[in-house]
């Protein structure tokens, strides 16, 4: 069921909360309170504004189990405009096809349900990003 | 340190072995291990095992269990994981309680158990390699993680996909040679192009079968054994091993790999040699986009060239740098944590000159390498004859 695990990542998986450095500026997902980048101690939260680019992308076709409801499903890394990157399933594509380099933006989708009874599992995806007509 | 030899191995075909359990894969390697060194028993035995805990198989205590069934019960037995590089990681395990003088005959097996489960239950174990909160969580299979790395450097080199079948080809054509071997059977640069797809740009015949296996070698203080036998002495020359971020998403360069940089440096500088006096190489063959890195990242090739040295036959049989000698993780097989034993066990089987049909021309210093997840684990082994 792993409750708790989806509770503590709450966070993150509504809101891209990360961490900023307070030493060397440098933006941090997911938090981990220690900068991968200089090693000291960051526990400063910051939110990450949700916008990037496509870094590469596949198609799964054979999923792990859990994941079978939504194949085939795009997989990518996501360069975030702060500068982290992040593994998350593209979503909204329509007939578009992807790319790298494709400005893509956060939005909130349903990752997985544990059967009938069980959680349904919210996080992030990215869509490409909504340009105003 | 005192310096260390590997006085024999035990190999059990890569296969479905539907009928079988894994301590009784695993008895078989030890026991052929033991009759392969001369010996009746060792001080300690150091398993290797990814899924036993993430799949149907549901067994811990590995090594008590294995230890007790081969009839070794009371010596010190333990598992190593370290998810598809436990293997690498047990053979350094086994060969630090050797060198310090802590214990005199070490054995390192090697098991895995696949078939167990159906093939969505095997991905998911197989996705624990990867971060479970930040990248299995978001349904990228093994294979995508890996699709994802290739996709990236075929967009940053410019290599199309049919560059990298020679690697798959080599491989297979190798296996069809060994009857370790799960993929017995050549395959054409046609049949390469049509595979069905996996996970783009990832294919079928880019990647690595899962199956059953297991293998065994025998660790002993190399003072105590001369050579004078019916084969060359066998020694550890150079030991390495490094880590990266579990997730590719965290890596500084996600299409290089910087463990396996700093682990064949270490292995190198230990041998007192560099990647010219490497006559053959075992490598992390589990998808052809692995072979090019792993190339590049142990100073083979030049960064962004790896594809280059299967295109020129440079990693042919016959080649300036034969690898996967017998088949490779993409046609010997990859029964997960046992693939890095497999790896040792088939460099020293070159090295001593009876890897049959295999044979390599000339085998005098071999290396092997294993990677655990998508790079984060990586263990390189240089073994010299002498």
């Amino acid at each position: 069921m792993e409750v708790s695990r989806h509770w503590r990542l709450r966070q993150q998986r509504y809101a891209l909360v990360g961490e900023v450095c307070p030493h060397c500026q440098v933006k941090i997902f997911p938090p981990r309170d220690i900068c991968p980048d200089c090693g000291q101690e960051a526990r400063t939260a910051y939110q990450f504004n949700g916008r990037g680019e496509v870094f590469s992308f596949t198609t799964v076709l054979d999923p792990p189990a859990g994941h079978e409801e939504n194949a085939p499903y795009t997989v990518a890394l996501i360069r975030l405009e702060e500068g982290p990157m992040v593994t998350a399933q593209l979503t909204d594509l329509g007939e578009q096809p992807v790319e790298i380099g494709m400005p893509v933006e956060m939005v909130t989708r349903k990752l997985r349900e544990d059967g009938e009874r069980g959680m349904l599992v919210y996080g992030y995806k990215f869509r490409p990003l909504l340009t105003p007509a | 340190m005192r310096e260390v030899a590997i006085l024999g191995a035990g190999l059990v075909p890569v296969e479905e072995h539907w009928e079988r359990s894994l301590v009784d894969l695993a008895g078989e390697a030890v026991r052929l291990a033991l009759e392969d060194s001369g010996l009746e028993r060792v001080d300690s035995l150091i398993l290797s095992n990814m899924l036993a805990a993430a799949t149907g198989v549901a067994q811990l205590n590995l090594g008590a269990q294995v230890a007790d069934w081969c009839g070794l019960r009371g010596i010190e037995a333990f598992k190593v994981e370290a998810a598809c590089g436990s293997g690498g990681s047990a053979f350094r395990a086994g060969l630090i309680a050797v060198g310090s003088g802590h214990v005199d005959l070490a054995l390192v097996v090697g098991v895995e158990k696949m078939s167990q489960t159906t093939g969505p239950a095997t991905t998911a174990g197989l996705a624990t390699a990867a971060d479970a909160d930040y990248e299995a969580a978001h349904g990228p299979s093994f294979v995508a993680l890996n699709a994802l790395i290739m996709r990236r450097y075929q967009h940053e080199y410019g290599w199309q996909h049919a560059d990298f079948a020679p690697f798959s080809i080599n491989a297979h054509a190798n296996a069809a040679r060994n009857p370790f071997a799960r993929l017995r059977h050549p395959i054409t640069e046609k049949e390469y192009a049509r595979a069905r797809m996996i996970c783009d740009p990832i294919n079928l015949l880019d990647s690595s079968p899962i199956g059953d296996g297991a293998a065994a070698v025998v660790l002993a203080p190399a003072s105590q054994f001369r050579g004078e036998g019916r084969r060359p002495r066998v020694i550890v020359a150079g030991s390495g091993a490094a880590t990266d971020s579990i997730a590719i998403h965290d890596r500084r360069q996600p299409t290089w790999l910087t463990a396996a940089e700093r682990s064949s440096r270490q292995a190198y500088a230990q041998a007192g040699l560099g990647p010219e006096q490497i006559d053959f190489f075992e490598l992390h063959d589990a998808f052809s986009i692995m072979a090019a890195l792993s190339l590049e990242a142990c100073g083979f090739a030049e960064r962004g060239q790896g594809p280059r040295w299967g295109l020129e036959g440079f990693i042919l049989p016959t080649g300036r740098l034969p690898i996967s000698t017998h088949g490779g993780l993409k046609a010997r097989g990859h029964p997960v944590g046992a693939t890095g034993v497999y790896q040792v066990a088939e460099v020293a089987r070159q090295l001593w000159g009876e890897a049959g049909p295999n044979q390599v021309p000339r085998a005098g210093i071999g290396m092997a390498q294993n990677i655990g997840g998508s790079g984060a684990t990586i263990l390189t082994h240089i073994l010299r004859a002498g």
